[in-house]
């Protein structure tokens, strides 16, 4: 031990700060493919069970080995680049979607000031990093030199610019009521009791922001870059083995980022629901439970990455006129007619949040 | 030379290459996308002057909105790449007078008076609790509110005014009504018949 103290004293200052955040950065990362690895897992359990099915329990013990073994799979399978293809964009395509998925993660607070980098204009650089992830899509689509992957690249990309609208008005809502654009001071904005949550004054916007997620990410009921049961895939078509995986790991890694930021903005992220409960938050070793912490935070974020399992499971897919209607038509207004009460409020001062 | 301006060196050097490949590639697919690097390292240049809404501002607007547009229709259009080669020669003097025009110009405005050097070369460093955004906002909601209301209303009437000018109706064009199916209700769709069972 001594050993290694010695080995780091003589390391320099800035070297030492590079070798801090490398760790960081793959502290966060390794849960992260975990924890997309096991998404995959569940969804697959999760609908089997809601279809009365038992799902894969084949590989390993209930099948819990199941995700490596796709991994494993995906990892020895060809890569084929179609004729004619441009292949650079064709191979650099899956890293840009893949890289701001994993980079958005850099300002996600964990617990109190468990973050990468505390910048101040955190949910900012989230959306801007959101935003950038459909140039994969886009640029996938067309390198493929593929007609259906075109089309569908179309789809998809317009879908998702559409509901970065929306989604956007919602985040105008909670960085109003927050008054900073800094993710770990939305949360302290929160702190209180449970009904110092924004969800409570916020109701519509936290609807807008999920549902608009949920299409963000290309998810069902909003899947028609996909539809596996209309068609045979989407922009995606052409691409195999692991090039294809690395579609698969940026949608799931979006789905845990939106459902993250989903429990960080409007349910206090790692907000005890129990604190302001002084009698339960000061019991001896129960009291880390109800207290302030990580887990809160994991536990919130589980809860609405169900959802987007319990959604696939339970509705169906919406055509795609219907899809832009609800975006442009129906979520749009409603942000705006929020934002304009929650104005209104504000100059009134009148502060539920508060 | 400090870390910082080796990245700035770095990032002014993605962006002129970047520049100078969206006017001289081939491909209006590439050309675009060089154009996407110049606004994500010109964006980054803004970040390390501690101009990090602006930064963020343009990704998210620019990159994140403008550009997906740009490349959409860039996609859908076959372009004939030898016909947009044509004239090329034909079309230099008069793209090297405008360049030249735009260089002097320049050099005109950042050698006179408006940008001393004291003024504006030192850049003036903050502490880490400065937020560029609410400076940011301070000046437009605050000392120039007027003149801000003001250009948003012009730009409203703009969109609206480019949103009657290039709108047609289409009679003869067939397209669901949505709001008519989401309201059906069963007696639309369904007669219940009662009938004596058959003998």
């Amino acid at each position: 031990m001594e050993f290694l103290t010695a080995i780091w004293s003589e390391i320099p200052a800035a070297v030492q700060t590079v070798i801090v955040i490398l760790l960081k950065i793959v502290a966060i990362l390794i849960p992260l493919i975990l924890a997309v690895a096991y998404t995959t897992f569940a969804e697959r359990k999760i609908i089997g069970y809601m279809q009365v099915r038992l799902g894969p329990n084949r590989v390993g013990p209930k099948g819990w080995l199941q995700p490596i073994a796709d991994v494993v799979k995906l990892l020895f399978k060809e890569v084929i680049i179609p004729t004619k293809s441009n292949r650079y964009i064709f191979l650099i395509a899956p890293m840009l979607t893949l890289v701001p998925a994993f980079v958005a993660w850099s300002v996600i607070p964990f617990a109190d000031g468990m973050m990468l980098a505390d910048i101040n204009a955190g949910l900012l650089f989230v959306l801007a990093l959101t935003s950038v992830g459909v140039y994969g899509i886009i640029l996938g689509g067309w390198a493929s030199n593929s007609k259906y992957a075109m089309l569908s690249a179309m789809r998809a990309g317009a879908q998702v610019i559409s509901y970065e609208i929306a989604m956007g008005f919602a985040l105008v809502g909670v960085l109003m009521a927050a008054g900073s654009l800094n993710l770990n001071e939305i949360i302290l904005a929160q702190s209180g009791s449970i009904f110092s949550w924004f969800i409570w004054p916020l109701f519509g916007l936290f609807l807008v922001y999920f549902i608009s997620g949920v299409a963000e990410t290309n998810r069902a009921p909003f899947d028609v870059a996909e539809g596996e049961s209309e068609i045979v895939a989407g922009f995606h078509v052409e691409y195999s083995g692991m090039a294809f995986a690395l579609f698969f790991l940026a949608e799931y890694a979006n789905m845990i980022l939106i459902s993250a930021l989903t429990s960080l903005l409007f349910l206090g992220g790692w907000l005890s629901p129990f604190q302001g409960l002084d009698f339960l938050t000061e019991l001896p070793v129960l009291g880390a439970i109800f207290g302030n912490g990580i887990h809160w935070f994991l536990l919130k974020t589980a809860f609405f990455l169900f959802f987007y399992l319990w959604f696939r499971a339970t509705f169906p897919r919406y055509r795609y006129d219907q899809i832009m209607r609800l975006g442009w038509k129906i979520l749009i207004p409603l942000t705006i007619v929020w934002i304009f009460a929650e104005m209104l409020a504000i100059g009134l001062g009148w502060q539920p949040w508060e | 030379m400090s870390f910082e301006q080796l990245l700035f060196y770095l990032f002014s050097g993605v962006l002129l290459l970047s520049g100078i490949s969206m006017v001289t590639v081939r491909n209006p697919v590439y050309a675009a996308l060089s154009l996407i690097v110049c606004f994500f390292t010109s964006a980054a240049i803004w970040v390390t002057l501690e101009a990090e809404f602006l930064g963020i501002v343009l990704v998210l607007v620019y990159v994140g909105a403008v550009m997906v547009l740009f490349l959409f229709v860039i996609m859908m259009l076959d372009i004939n790449h030898n016909h947009l080669k044509e004239g090329f020669i034909k079309y230099l003097p008069v793209g090297l007078l405008v360049a030249l025009v735009i260089a002097v110009e320049m050099i005109l405005v950042l050698n006179g008076g408006g940008f001393d050097g004291e003024k504006y070369m030192q850049g003036q460093r903050h502490g880490a609790d400065y937020s560029n955004t609410k400076a940011l906002g301070e000046v437009l909601y605050k000392q120039y509110l007027y003149p801000f209301e003001i250009a948003a209303v012009i730009l409203l009437v703009a969109i609206i005014a480019a949103i009657t000018l290039t709108l047609r109706r289409r009679p003869n064009s067939k397209s669901q009504n949505i709001d008519q199916q989401v309201r059906v209700k069963r007696e639309d769709r369904v007669r219940l018949v009662k009938m004596e069972a058959e003998k």
